[in-house]
């Protein structure tokens, strides 16, 4: 039988606030355990929460990034359970009137094509604190830093097809949402957590299979490879005539396979009602306005005036917007230099293939915009030759100079386009080689070619690579066929 | 020097006629004595009291006094004390020292008062008559085989029995308002959102407030003003301006219009009580004010929207006493649930748990809609009723109670009986209207409370209206007989 995966996601997103949803603690990750944990974060008796505006707002901004409404009202609600690492023993979260509404984001297929997939809704919730099972003997341990975290949890409708466009969709929302700067996106740090909804039905079935959530995988490739895991488990399951149980299930990246946790049956009752400590919030429609405004250019956005405007590939469109600090050296070096071809060129070649050597990010890059820009009108009006360019970039890179100017001065790289100058390297080179002029000139015509590249290189090894290369092979070319 | 009021005592301090420490004193010394036969203290806090007396004296002597510099208070052990026991009645915080003062306490702090300690209550201030407390029943002064009502019951004893001349107290469902009636004194409630509740353990957040509770509506007019404003820390506290409450006193009752709601004077209410109440509403109307019958049609059905909403918001509030990070904790848990089990069990009284049954029960996947969503139904009209009112009356007045303060133990067994008994209180509380009590006589040497309810914000017209009361009669100042 051909079996069809249903996929849904729930992505959970710290804010980048500078404090706490509800208290004015510090979010830094990272610090002495419970040293950022306030009376209100340790649920004192008598405290009292107050929102946070700056989370409302990077909701808000979220929300008009995905299309989607912002209501008028919206409202908290506690998820009441117990857990160490849950001090109230509720959740203060949003249920019944969340501040993003409907909305839908649109994610690249490989086929080249788009799907537009649908998100449910998103919601602020306050992050819970973590236990500490390592360290202490027999007992477990509970840090409050991470409790009271802003989080919006962003549910889409199971509208994804395969592990590859639910990798897609979570990588559109990563790009979303550093685009926007609300949150730093570090699925390693857990800033991202994505847990997946799978279920499987037979191709052409309308109803949905029995599905299970797979709770908080931790990378794009682990999203991946726990949701084919889990279609495949699925699948067999029912070829072999099983069911599916309800269930929430657990990632084990080490073994590659997802372990049942618990059963619908032992689902928690959350008892969820409205927070009587929170008012409802009144959003007004200028603000939400003023702040669609003020939305940067999003990765969709960017891409699209990449091609269109700039006459970028898809390809090269796709790989720079995909991060908002990349694009935007993109941007200057294409402005500056007045080529946004040649400026794409080298953006994702050599200074992309450089940030990977050095296994760094654009922002620590060490040639700005403007020096790269400077090279490559030198690029552009010949003044040197690509491998040339090569040199000033890595002199540049390793601050040699200041200036690709200075740098092409002080090394001598300027092109060489004076012939009589390089008739003089290409007889030098042509009297060095006799040997290899003699195969050459014995060789059949088709054999040939290749044989040319052996002086063009000795040549602009000669130069530095100074010489033309177009006047090196129209010389060569004479002289060899002579 | 005990029975003055907190005018007079802060003009005899002024005047030098006695200083902070030896009024600390002199009731330090009456809780003493006094505080065995009632059980009104949890705490009393002699030596902080002793300094602070002595620092308001300083402070007097270089004339830079405030209204309530030198005052002798009381809290309510549900307000957090920074550094000093904060119970809530209950076993589950009997060692819990709290890491901060309340809103209250520090707000009363800053304006000079001087706390004598912590009051005893109802359990988390669940009960009506300050019998579910860890530290057990107060008793009534007037009677020491009455309750003193609750849940604000130690607050009510202390002040009736000159232990403190003031103190605060907090009414969810009439939790200033009843032990006032039952004790003889003046306690108000104010409008939802008027004083803070930071600092002050949630019971049910939606209705819980502050008020304070003394012998006279000039002593509450005096207290409130320090007591209220807006604060940022709670998001349900209103930032409406704080009137001078007290030069609002001598307003006439001339041209103003009360109305009687005829439920709250129906069968539930004791003849006697009846009586007292319309001799009271007759000096009302000898004060120039007019009187008119009003329907309040729902009253009977706040009794089930409360006992529904209340134990729902409390089921959640006290989820945070789960034995992890502070409070009981029982001994040895094998896991964590025993951990949570027992804890709640061991360190919970009857009446706590019963309201965090009730109110998981209604929120309950499959019920929260033919209770919880059903009670907020009826708790939107029967605000909406109080405002119909409000059209056409100023004030409405009724009784408190139904009866007077019942005997020690003769609830215990049927708690619904104990529910019943608070029909006039609790729709002030689901209307988040502010609502005062008056001493308007006794039954038996047990007093009766009158009860005059207002629109929101009209804590100043309500003071006035009982201040004219008491100007024109004394039963205010009747105080119970106890050596």
């Amino acid at each position: 039988m051909q079996w069809e995966a249903v996929i849904g996601l729930e992505i959970h997103t710290q804010l980048a606030t500078k404090t706490k949803i509800f208290s004015g603690s510090s979010t830094t990750f990272g610090a002495e355990p419970n040293s950022q944990a306030s009376i209100i974060d340790l649920a004192m008796p008598g405290t009292l929460p107050v929102l946070n505006k700056q989370a409302l707002e990077m909701a808000i901004q979220f929300g008009l990034a995905v299309h989607s409404e912002i209501p008028a009202i919206t409202t908290f609600d506690r998820k009441n359970y117990f857990y160490p690492d849950l001090p109230k023993g509720y959740q203060t979260t949003q249920m019944a009137a969340p501040i993003v509404g409907r909305g839908y984001l649109d994610i690249a297929l490989e086929n080249g094509g788009t799907k537009r997939i649908a998100i449910h809704h998103a919601h602020l919730e306050e992050d819970a604190g973590k236990s500490l099972h390592e360290d202490f003997q027999g007992m477990t341990g509970v840090d409050l830093n991470r409790a009271g975290t802003p989080l919006i949890e962003i549910v889409t409708e199971p509208e994804m097809s395969s592990a590859k466009e639910a990798v897609a969709f979570l990588k559109s929302i990563h790009s979303i949402i550093t685009y926007l700067g609300i949150s730093d996106g570090n699925m390693a740090e857990g800033s991202m957590r994505c847990d997946a909804n799978v279920s499987v039905r037979p191709k052409g079935q309308e109803k949905l299979g029995n599905r299970c959530e797979i709770k908080n995988v931790n990378s794009f490739r682990f999203v991946e490879k726990a949701i084919n895991y889990e279609i495949q488990r699925q699948i067999e399951i029912l070829e072999d005539g099983g069911r599916i149980a309800q269930q929430t299930r657990l990632y084990d990246p080490d073994l590659d396979e997802t372990r049942a946790m618990r059963s619908k049956e032992d689902a928690n009752d959350y008892r969820y009602f409205p927070c009587p400590d929170l008012l409802p919030i009144a959003v007004d429609p200028a603000y939400v306005q003023q702040l669609k405004d003020a939305l940067p250019e999003l990765p969709e956005q960017k891409r699209q005036r990449f091609t269109e405007q700039l006459g970028l590939s898809e390809y090269d469109a796709g790989v720079l917007s995909s991060s908002r600090p990349l694009a935007e050296y993109f941007d200057k070096v294409a402005e500056l230099s007045g080529d946004a071809k040649l400026a794409a060129n080298w953006v994702s070649g050599e200074l992309s293939a450089q940030l990977n050597r050095d296994a760094i990010e654009i922002d620590q890059a060490a040639i700005t915009p403007e020096q790269l820009a400077g090279l490559l009108q030198r690029v552009k009006d010949d003044t040197v030759s690509s491998g040339a360019a090569k040199q000033v970039f890595a002199a540049l890179w390793a601050k040699e100079g200041q200036t690709a100017d200075e740098i092409i001065e002080t090394k001598g790289l300027k092109q060489v386009t004076d012939t009589g100058a390089i008739e003089a390297l290409v007889d030098e080179v042509l009297a060095k080689n006799t040997a290899q002029v003699e195969q050459y000139r014995a060789a059949e015509p088709d054999k040939r070619g290749k044989m040319v590249g052996f002086f063009v290189g000795q040549i602009m090894k000669a130069s530095k690579g100074t010489a033309n290369p177009k006047a090196v092979n129209e010389l060569l070319a004479k002289k060899l066929n002579g | 020097m005990l029975d003055l009021s907190l005018t007079q005592m802060a003009q005899g301090l002024a005047e030098r006629k006695f200083s902070s420490v030896e009024l600390t004193q002199a009731f330090l010394q009456r809780i003493q004595i006094i505080n065995p036969q009632l059980n009104a203290f949890i705490t009393v806090t002699e030596q902080e009291a002793l300094e602070a007396a002595k620092a308001a004296d300083a402070q007097i002597a270089a004339g830079k006094a405030t209204p309530l510099t030198g005052i002798p208070i009381a809290h309510k052990d549900l307000f957090c004390t920074e550094g000093i026991k904060t119970s809530c009645g209950s076993k589950m915080l009997d060692n819990f020292i709290a890491p901060y003062d309340a809103s209250v306490v520090a707000k009363l702090k800053n304006a000079g008062a001087v706390s004598l300690g912590k009051t005893n209550l109802d359990e988390f201030a669940m009960g009506s008559s300050n019998e579910s407390s860890f530290y057990g029943s107060v008793k009534n002064p007037w009677d020491t085989q009455a309750v003193a009502g609750g849940s604000s019951g130690g607050s009510a004893a202390a002040v009736a029995a000159r232990l403190v001349p003031a103190a605060t107290g907090t009414d969810t469902g009439g939790s200033i308002r009843q032990p006032a009636a039952f004790c003889g004194i003046t306690g108000l409630k104010p409008t939802y959102g008027r004083v803070s509740r930071w600092g002050m353990v949630a019971y049910a957040s939606s209705m819980d407030q502050a008020g304070p509770m003394a012998r006279s509506a000039e002593d509450c007019a005096l207290l409130l003003e320090q007591m209220a404003g807006f604060d940022e820390r709670d998001s349900t506290s209103l930032d409406h301006p704080v009137p001078d409450y007290l030069s609002q006193l001598g307003t006439s009752l001339q041209g103003m219009t009360l109305g009687m709601p005829k439920e709250y004077f129906a069968d539930d209410l004791s003849p006697q009580t009846a009586e007292r109440i319309q001799a009271a509403i007759k000096e009302l109307e000898k004060l120039g004010a007019s009187v008119k019958e009003i329907s309040l049609p729902l009253t009977r059905m706040a009794i089930p929207a409360y006992y529904v909403i209340s134990p729902a918001e409390a089921s959640s509030n006290l989820s945070r006493f789960d034995g992890v990070r502070y409070g009981y904790r029982c001994e040895n848990p094998v896991d964590l649930e025993d951990l949570y089990k027992r804890s709640r069990s061991e360190a919970f009284g009857e009446e706590v748990k019963r309201r965090i049954l009730i109110g998981t029960y209604a929120l309950s996947e499959g019920f929260y809609d033919a209770y919880y969503n059903k009670a907020q139904q009826i708790r939107r009209l029967i605000a909406e009723d109080f405002q119909t009112a409000f059209q056409s009356v100023d004030l409405i007045v009724a009784p408190t109670t139904p009866n007077p303060a019942f005997d020690l133990g003769s609830n215990s067994i049927d708690p619904v009986q104990m529910y019943l008994g608070d029909i006039y209180t609790l729709g002030v509380n689901l209307a988040g209207l502010p609502a005062i009590s008056v001493p308007v006589g006794q039954i038996n040497q047990r007093p009766v409370g009158m009860q005059l309810i207002g629109n929101h914000f009209s804590e100043a017209k309500l003071l006035n209206a009982a201040h004219q009361f008491q100007q024109a009669t004394d039963h205010h100042l009747q105080k119970p007989q106890l050596t």
